[in-house]
């Protein structure tokens, strides 16, 4: 008997305005795993973080986490259940201090008391985050605000976290320290979603991926058997 | 020669005229910062507890001062009710909508506020609103030292609380990056909610000294309002700090404009002021 999936999103819709975003996209995280959520610009991908995040609410559909139906719930009440997302760019708060903002990321109640514990997490699994810790966090380059951004996910005390396009203009080898963390937190009993344009690196991170386009998710399955999939080498891999 | 030591008296005057204007100008200043909304309502609501004072003294013979015990806490909830149940609503159907709404309370105070207490002049004429003190040459109204004491006093107290207060921080939070203290389990209606009844209690201190510092009119919040304009632009968007120094230099300009170039120019230079800064360094001197 198979455990119950950690998320659960059923054929979810979601429109922005007038505009279709999301078309009966389905997809399961199950608890313990990191899955990729695959395509290119425009497929969708930051839609459905956000869908699932609460920033928008699907019109079809239903999300469920840890079996709880969350389609409308608020941003803050996601977060307080257990969702962190890493939103796309970072946007940690330019003119708070490495500190403050960590120390936000545990405002939702739940996590407070849990908040020096977690600190204390964070530095060691970004010692650079404590050396500069009263900096101010625009002052940090691209790579050290993904860590902070991680970091301060991490505060809330998710159970999944949710990472969009984590890599974008960053370098292979800030991407491998990345991704190394990623493990690390996974071993800590997160369980992760990450959204990427990367095929190929993708596929080398994760257990399963969802492949999308056009608002649609077209292909999904493990990561063995999607690099085998006659479409996705055509696709992605031009063979 | 008196020329140098006569200064004396238009700067000082102006640097402490300056502590009032910052007061008037902080709560318009964190209401901009935070949601990006030009309260212009902002001057007839700071009138307001000039009128609740002027009440508590004529009818009550309460001191104006200590009237705001009450005075503070009712303007933090009517801040509360204007956010959750008109700007808020406002927020969600266009831009322009909260900016609509905002010019309706204004109108509608300024009538309340004719149609209750005429239009004729009042003042909060307590018996240490007339008294001055000397500082070697120089001669001030008490008032103006009372401003700028309070100003000083309430900057420093705000400043602390958004640097070491949870919520303090979220705010500062929100007001950088709204969608991602959203992800980080900020709920911002609600610290919109606080930020407004924070700076309608800003707003209740500044009406009190106000009143107790110039004779106001049902309609005199206009005329403050434009001047906490000038302070917030000259200080800089979203700087606690800057709107005290703004107002402190929007001061010092219209003094010593009024010394130079007689008291009708004095608005005229402070504003021409703000302008030239303006020109110079268009976030204003502490803007980001």
């Amino acid at each position: 008997m198979p455990e119950r999936a950690l998320l659960k999103v059923s054929n979810v819709d979601t429109f922005y305005g007038s505009i279709q975003a999301l078309w009966d996209v389905s997809l399961v995280v199950n608890p313990g795993e990191i899955v990729a959520l695959i395509g290119a610009n425009g497929s969708g991908k930051s839609t459905l973080l956000n869908t699932i995040s609460g920033l928008i609410h699907p019109t079809k559909g239903s999300i469920e986490f840890e079996g709880k139906n969350i389609s409308a719930v608020n941003p803050f009440q996601v977060v307080a259940l257990g969702i962190s997302q890493v939103p796309e760019g970072r946007r940690i708060f330019p003119d708070l201090t490495i500190l403050e903002n960590l120390i936000l990321g545990s405002y939702n109640r739940k996590a407070r008391p849990q908040r020096e514990q977690n600190l204390k997490r964070v530095y060691e699994l970004f010692p650079l985050l404590e050396e500069r810790k009263n900096q101010l966090a625009k002052t940090l380059s691209g790579g050290e605000q993904q860590m902070l951004a991680i970091g301060r996910g991490l505060m809330s005390n998710p159970k999944l976290m949710l990472l969009d396009e984590m890599s974008l203009g960053l370098a292979p080898i800030i991407l491998n320290e990345l991704y190394k963390a990623l493990k690390e937190i996974r071993e800590r009993g997160i369980t992760i979603l990450f959204v990427e344009q990367n095929v190929r690196r993708s596929l080398t991170e994760a257990d399963r991926a969802y492949i999308m386009e056009a608002g649609r998710v077209v292909l999904s399955g493990n990561v063995s058997e999607l690099r085998e999939e006659e479409e996705v080498r055509k696709a992605y891999f031009g063979v | 020669m008196t020329g140098l030591a006569d200064l004396a008296t238009p700067i000082t005057m102006g640097i402490l005229l300056g502590g009032l204007y910052a007061l008037i100008a902080l709560g318009l200043s964190l209401v901009f910062g935070v949601m990006r909304l030009i309260n212009i309502a902002h001057g007839d609501l700071v009138l307001f507890t000039s009128y609740f004072g002027y009440v508590a003294m004529t009818v009550f013979g309460i001191d104006p001062i200590l009237s705001l015990v009450v005075g503070i806490p009712v303007m933090f909830l009517i801040g509360l009710g204007i956010q959750k149940y008109l700007l808020n609503r406002a927020f969600k159907i266009s831009m322009e909508a909260p900016l609509i709404i905002a010019f309706g309370i204004s109108i509608i105070l300024q009538n309340a506020y004719q149609i209750a207490w005429s239009p004729m002049s009042r003042g909060l004429t307590t018996s240490y609103a007339l008294e001055s003190f000397s500082l070697g040459q120089v001669h001030i109204p008490l008032v103006y030292l009372l401003d700028f004491i309070v100003a000083l006093v309430v900057m420093l107290l705000l400043r602390e609380f958004l640097k070491r207060t949870y919520l303090g921080k979220a705010i500062r939070a929100a007001s950088q990056d709204r969608r991602a203290a959203q992800l980080v389990g900020i709920n911002t209606d609600r610290i919109y909610a606080f930020t407004f009844a924070i700076a309608m209690a800003l707003a209740a201190i500044a009406g009190v000294f106000l009143g107790l510092t110039f004779p106001f009119t049902p309609t005199s919040g206009v005329s403050f309002l434009i001047i906490a304009f000038g302070v917030v632009v000259l200080g800089g968007l979203g700087s606690i700090l800057g709107t005290f120094i703004g107002g402190m230099v929007f001061g010092l300009a219209q003094t010593l404009g009024g010394y130079f170039f007689g008291v009708s120019a004095q608005l005229l230079v402070a504003y021409v002021m703000v302008l030239v800064v303006l020109g110079v360094r268009p976030q204003g001197i502490f803007g980001r």
